[in-house]
C-alpha cells in the first residue's frame, strides 16, 4: 500500500447524496479477477453515453460531457468532495480500487457507509468525515473557483483551504498509523500470532462444535 | 456483571485483543466465499506465500455469475466463466469445501450457509458480500467485508475491527394479512433511512420478530445493511434450534445438546442498554413498495409516488432525480404503476417459505399480458428440490412464470438475467439503485407475495385484498 502523508490536490465535487458502490463501479466490471484497471470504468453509467462492458476500448466511447468527471476543469483531481452516505450498498472493494485507479487519494463527505469507509483505508485512500455545513461551504468554493485545491495533512489531521481556513478532522489512530507508514494489515496482525492461537485453542475447547 | 446486549456477548466472546484506542482483533468462526470478491484475496495469499489459517472455517460457492437456465451448457460469458473457474481452482489448491455449479447444494451464499447449518448461533460470520448480515438471524455476529479483509481473515482468522454502537429495532404486535418480513424491513428503512443504522449493529426484538420463522428473520437481517447497519441480529430461541437441528454442518447427538444449552444465553439481558432504540407497531405495517432509487424511497401499497415539492430541501433533489430515472410522475397511485418484469428470488427472498408465499398467490392464476417475463429463481438447489417436491414449480409454470436454477440472478444482473433500459420490475431483491438490475432498469422492491400479485395483475396491487 502507498504511504499517505501530505496531499495538495485538485478537488472534484460530486453533488449527490447516497452515491452507492453499484454506481461507483457497475457489476459487469466485477468479473475481473485482478485488483487493478477499474479506473476507466469508474462511474461508467454516468460517465459514458453507451453501455459499457469489460474489454471495450474506453477511449473510443462517447462520453457524457455533463458528468463532473469529464469536465476539463476537474482533470487530474485527487480529492473527491461528496455528500451524505457516500459508498452505500455493496461491499465491493472494487469501488475504492476504481477511485484510486482514477487518481483519487482523499474523499471528503459528511458521512460514509461503514464497509466502504473501511475498504478505503486498505487501499491508501483517506476518507474524511467533515461537518455537513463545512462540506457545503467547500462545494460552494469549488464551484466558484476553477483550479480549487485543498491541502490535506494527515499527520496534523487538517484540511487547509486556499484562503487559509483550516479544518481539523478526526481519524482513527490505528488507521492513521497504517496510512502514514503504508503498512499492510495482515503483517501487523501476524505479530499477534501467539495470542490468536491461544485464543483459538480456548475458544474451540469451550465450543467444540465450531 | 452488568446486563449485556446480544451484540456485547458476541463481541466479547470473540475478542482476541484490544488496543487502548478501541482497535480490536476479532476471531472469525466462519468465512463464506464466493467467486466475485475472493480471487484477489487468494492471489494476495499466494504473492505473500501465506496459507489460510483454518481451512475448515471456509465454505465456498459460486453464485453471482452462474446462469439460471441451461446449466449443462456451462457459462456462456467467458469473463464470468473465468471467475467461476478461478474459484474452483483456488478451492482445489487450498483444499476448501466448495459446492460447485452442478452440486445440488449450490446456491446463493447467504441461503446455503444456514441451509447447511454452516451458520450457527454464537458464531462470527464474514463474507465478501454486504448481505452477510443475513446470518445474524441465528444470533451470530455476521457482516460483510471487503476483499482485503477477506484475505486478512484467510491469513489470520481475525478481523481488525472497532466495536459498533448497538441499536434495538423493536417490533411488537401481529402482522396484518399479506404483510411479510420484507415489509417490516422496508418499513424500518423507510423510518430510519438508508444511513439510519450507519455505525450500529442492529438487534431486532419484540413479539413480531419472535413470531417470525427463520426464513423471515433472515429476510429482516439481510436488509439491515440497507438501513446502513453492517450487522443485524436476532436472539436465539427454539425456532432457531428447530431450524438447525440435523443440518449437515450442525453439531449432532450429545454435542447438539451441549451447544443448545450454550446458545440459550444468546439474547440481550433484561435491562441491557442500547445506544438507540426504534419501535414499530406491527399492526400498522402495510405491504411496502419502493418508488425510487434508494430503499428508503418507499411507501405503502395504498400510497402514491411522493411529490418532491412536498419533501424537505435535502431530499428534494434526490427525489426529483429518482422520479426522472424511474419514469414516474408525482402523486401517481402505486397501484396504477404497471410492470414489465417480475423477479422472485435473491438472498433476501429466495428461500422455501418465499417460494410458498409467492406460489400461494399465483396458484390457479395467469400472469398478466403486459408482463413479458416473470421469473422465480430459488435460492439454492435444495430449495428448488424442496419446492418441486411440494409441486410449487408446477403452480408457477402453469401461471406463466419461468422456473429457474439457483443463483443471485437478476438481483444484481451479473449473469444474463437483466432488465433492459426502461423496463420496470417488481423485485423481491434488496436494492433499487440505478442500474442495479441492468442499465436503465427500474426496480421496485416488494415482498414475494406482492411480486406474485403484481405479476398476475400486471401492476402493483394490495395482496391482502387480492
Amino acid at each position: 500500500m502507498d504511504k499517505f502523508t501530505l496531499l495538495n490536490g485538485l478537488v472534484m465535487p460530486m453533488d449527490r447524496a447516497n452515491v452507492d458502490t453499484d454506481a461507483i463501479i457497475p457489476k459487469q466490471f466485477l468479473k475481473s479477477i485482478k485488483r487493478s484497471g477499474f479506473g476507466p470504468n469508474a462511474f461508467d453509467e454516468w460517465r459514458y453515453l453507451d453501455h459499457g462492458e469489460p474489454g471495450m476500448d474506453n477511449s473510443k466511447r462517447a462520453i457524457n460531457p455533463e458528468f463532473v468527471l469529464n469536465q476539463p476543469r476537474y482533470q487530474g483531481a485527487q480529492i473527491l468532495l461528496a455528500r451524505e452516505n457516500f459508498g452505500c450498498g455493496s461491499s465491493r472493494e472494487h469501488a475504492p480500487w476504481a477511485l484510486e485507479d482514477c487518481g483519487f487519494r482523499v474523499i471528503i463527505a459528511p458521512s460514509f457507509a461503514d464497509i466502504f469507509f473501511n475498504n478505503c483505508f486498505k487501499n491508501g485512500l483517506l476518507p474524511i468525515r467533515l461537518d455537513a455545513t463545512q462540506v457545503d461551504g467547500l462545494f460552494k468554493a469549488v464551484e466558484a473557483h476553477i483550479g480549487y485545491r485543498l491541502v490535506i495533512d494527515l499527520e496534523k489531521q487538517t484540511i487547509s483551504t486556499p484562503d487559509g481556513t483550516v479544518y481539523p478532522f478526526e481519524v482513527d489512530a490505528f488507521r492513521k498509523h497504517c496510512l502514514l507508514n503504508g503498512l499492510d494489515d495482515i503483517g501487523l496482525t501476524l505479530q499477534y500470532v501467539d495470542e490468536i492461537a491461544t485464543f483459538e485453542a480456548r475458544h474451540r475447547a469451550a465450543q467444540p462444535w465450531l | 456483571m452488568s446486563a449485556q446486549t446480544l451484540y456485547d456477548k458476541l463481541w466479547n466472546s470473540h475478542l482476541v485483543r484490544q488496543d487502548a484506542d478501541g482497535t480490536a482483533l476479532i476471531y472469525i468462526d466462519r468465512q463464506l466465499v464466493h467467486e466475485v470478491t475472493s480471487p484477489q484475496a487468494f492471489e494476495g495469499l499466494r504473492l505473500a506465500k501465506r496459507k489460510p489459517w483454518r481451512i475448515a472455517s471456509m465454505l465456498a460457492v459460486p453464485d453471482h455469475n452462474v446462469p439460471t437456465t441451461n446449466r449443462a451448457a456451462g457459462i456462456a460469458d467467458p469473463v464470468s466463466r473465468i471467475q467461476v473457474e478461478t474459484l474452483d481452482a483456488n478451492c482445489a489448491e487450498f483444499g476448501i469445501t466448495e459446492f460447485k455449479m452442478g452440486d445440488i447444494r449450490q446456491g446463493v451464499v447467504h441461503v446455503i450457509g444456514p441451509e447447511q447449518g454452516a451458520t450457527l448461533p454464537g458464531m462470527t460470520v464474514v463474507c465478501g458480500d454486504s448481505h452477510t448480515s443475513t446470518h445474524g438471524a441465528f444470533a451470530a455476529l455476521a457482516h460483510g467485508i471487503g476483499t482485503s479483509e477477506v484475505e486478512h481473515v484467510m491469513a489470520t482468522q481475525c478481523l481488525v475491527a472497532k466495536k459498533s454502537k448497538a441499536m434495538e429495532v423493536r417490533v411488537e404486535g401481529v402482522l396484518g394479512l399479506g404483510v411479510a418480513a420484507k415489509d417490516i424491513a422496508l418499513a424500518v428503512i423507510g423510518q430510519i433511512g438508508t444511513a439510519g443504522g450507519t455505525g450500529y449493529a442492529i438487534e431486532f426484538t419484540g413479539s413480531t420478530v419472535r413470531a417470525l420463522s427463520m426464513e423471515g428473520r433472515m429476510t429482516l437481517c439481510n436488509m439491515a445493511i440497507e438501513a446502513g447497519a453492517r450487522a443485524g441480529m436476532i436472539a436465539a430461541d427454539d425456532t432457531t434450534f428447530d431450524y438447525l437441528k440435523g443440518r449437515p454442518f450442525a453439531p449432532q447427538g450429545e454435542m447438539w445438546d451441549k451447544a443448545v444449552a450454550e446458545w440459550r444465553n444468546l439474547h440481550s439481558d433484561a435491562g441491557a442498554v442500547f445506544d438507540a432504540t426504534v419501535s414499530l407497531d406491527a399492526a400498522r405495517i402495510r405491504p411496502q413498495v419502493t418508488w425510487g432509487t434508494s430503499p428508503e424511497m418507499v411507501v405503502t401499497i395504498d400510497g402514491c409516488v411522493p411529490d418532491p415539492a412536498t419533501l424537505s430541501a435535502d431530499q428534494r433533489e434526490g427525489a426529483e432525480r429518482a422520479l426522472v430515472y424511474m419514469g414516474l410522475k408525482a402523486n401517481t397511485p402505486i397501484s396504477e404503476i404497471s410492470i414489465d418484469k417480475v423477479f422472485i428470488g435473491s438472498c433476501t427472498n429466495g428461500r422455501i417459505e418465499d417460494m410458498r408465499a409467492a406460489a400461494a398467490v399465483a396458484k390457479g392464476k395467469k400472469i398478466a399480458a403486459n408482463v413479458m417475463l416473470a421469473m422465480v429463481v430459488p435460492g439454492s438447489g435444495l430449495v428448488k428440490a424442496q419446492a418441486e417436491q411440494e409441486g410449487l414449480d408446477k403452480i408457477f409454470i402453469e401461471a406463466g412464470f419461468e422456473w429457474r436454477d439457483p443463483g443471485c440472478s437478476m438481483c444484481l444482473a451479473m449473469n444474463d438475467d437483466k432488465l433492459a433500459a426502461g423496463e420496470r420490475c417488481a423485485s423481491t431483491s434488496n436494492r433499487n439503485f440505478e442500474g442495479r438490475q441492468g442499465q436503465g432498469g427500474r426496480t421496485h422492491l416488494v415482498s414475494p407475495e406482492m411480486a406474485a400479485a403484481a405479476a398476475i395483475a400486471g401492476h402493483f396491487v394490495d395482496v391482502s385484498k387480492f
